[in-house]
């Protein structure tokens, strides 16, 4: 019987290997996105591996990225709740408790251009990573984890109308901050 | 769709997720818009130069090794998180787990039933893409008659069920035809239905993500679904009519069905 036990551990670990660590490269990136520092994404990271095998049984598929996500991005979220609760005086971590952005206000006279400055990678990376946590996630789902908005809002838990917003707010600030950033003159290709 | 409508549509088109009707309707907007034409113009490129700059990011070699490790080894003994000989850097994760575990617990449940469908829905997003293709001009029927004794025989050979075709015009639903299409790479039998201006596409195979006679409802980028299983068969009916008729629809078809001698 214990053979038994441990032959369906086994598989089931196997089965868990398989299906989750392929995605291991998603769940870093939108880790990074979302805890804004390596040490804190690889803890995340591992966090949501541990409790995605937790829950493994009950899984049913096909979508193991889009799961992986929506457990990652809930591991997140808990560890800045527990970091507000713990550091209620600090406003060091706060997110906004609305949508609207503290620190991007949409310019009356933004830097609008058709054409688009040239920027680096981690030019972009810095831009996107300056964006307001909803639209930040919004947009990192979309773009870099390549899912859909059907996806999307199954994994932020808000309806897909939602996700359509955030995603047009968002890229509406990323075009503004990308042309304000330094970078080549609009128009320059390399 | 005109400037003063927000710009949620533009980006829509450039992520694909609007139908081939939407998606007529914002380019046809466009072409004749030079401001939106130049923010679409802007918005692909910032895609492209985002896709181009290859923001994914690489799990360090490091961190690998480190989730393989945390995951149960081949020998099926399952190490515990509380097992780790290495402590944790600060007290990271251990706040949560002893501040939020039933938080946690409560979140990690919605995840699983919203991810528990997933299959059906997967089928469920097939069906609509299948009917919105259908919507394309000469797409919509293979076989154009409202006679269901040329309907029925004409999918003999082409699938490998025979559905059942089932004249409703004196319920109002008419029958207009019948089409072989594809769902998941199978070919499955759709039968046309029309009731006013609205078309009910119902597609029926074997197998096809339902495996239950209930009745299940959903809306699937605005379109109305129902789909059940009867008589060994997956029935998924399709259209932009109200649920109301739909439903109506649902339930003359389910009573054609169980009646002796039916299509």
């Amino acid at each position: 019987m214990a053979d038994d036990a441990h032959d369906e551990h086994d598989d089931k670990a196997r089965r868990f290997r398989d299906a989750a660590l392929p995605h291991l490269d998603d769940v870093y990136t939108l880790a990074r996105y979302l805890m804004l520092d390596a040490a804190d994404a690889e803890d995340a990271v591992q966090e949501c591996y541990l409790r995605a095998l937790r829950h493994f049984d009950s899984y049913r598929g096909p979508a193991m990225k889009p799961w992986l996500l929506a457990i990652l991005r809930n591991v997140c979220n808990a560890e800045f709740a527990r970091r507000r609760k713990q550091a209620a005086s600090s406003d060091q971590f706060d997110e906004p408790a609305d949508e609207t952005p503290p620190i991007w206000q949409e310019p009356q006279l933004s830097p609008e251009s058709a054409l688009l400055r040239q920027q680096d990678g981690d030019t972009i990376r810095q831009l996107v990573a300056g964006l307001p946590p909803p639209f930040r996630e919004a947009i990192v789902l979309r773009e870099i984890n390549d899912l859909t908005y059907q996806e999307i809002a199954e994994i932020s838990g808000v309806p897909v109308g939602t996700v359509m917003s955030r995603i047009a707010r968002a890229r509406s600030m990323l075009r503004w901050a990308w042309n304000a950033a330094e970078g080549a003159p609009p128009g320059t290709l390399r | 769709m005109n400037c003063t409508d927000d710009e949620i549509m533009l980006h829509a088109l450039i992520d694909g997720e609007l139908d081939a009707g939407h998606a007529r309707t914002v380019e046809a907007h466009v072409a004749s818009c030079p401001a939106c034409a130049q923010k679409l113009s802007a918005f692909r490129s910032m895609r492209a130069a985002m896709a181009q700059a290859n923001l994914k990011e690489r799990a360090p070699a490091h961190l690998r090794s480190r989730v393989e490790q945390a995951l149960p080894a081949s020998s099926g003994r399952i190490i515990r998180p509380a097992q780790f000989s290495q402590p944790s850097r600060r007290t990271f994760f251990g706040g949560f787990a002893a501040g939020a575990a039933v938080s946690g617990a409560i979140a990690a449940s919605l995840v699983l039933s919203v991810f528990r469908t997933d299959q059906e829905q997967t089928v469920a997003d097939e069906i609509v893409s299948a009917h919105i293709r259908s919507l394309q001009p000469g797409h919509l029927m293979d076989v154009a008659t409202s006679d269901q004794h040329t309907v029925k025989p004409w999918f003999d050979g082409k699938v490998d069920v025979a559905p059942p075709v089932i004249d409703l015009t004196a319920e109002g639903f008419t029958l207009v035809g019948g089409r072989l299409d594809y769902v998941d790479g199978e070919p499955v039998a759709c039968v046309v239905y029309q009731r006013r201006k609205h078309i009910i596409n119902l597609f029926v195979a074997q197998r096809l993500g339902t495996g239950h006679a209930n009745v299940k409802a959903r809306t699937v980028q605005g379109y109305n679904v129902r789909n059940w299983s009867n008589q060994g068969l997956d029935f998924w009916a399709v259209s932009d009519l109200n649920p109301q008729e739909l439903g109506e629809f649902v339930q003359k078809i389910s009573a054609a069905l169980a009646a002796p001698g039916s299509s």
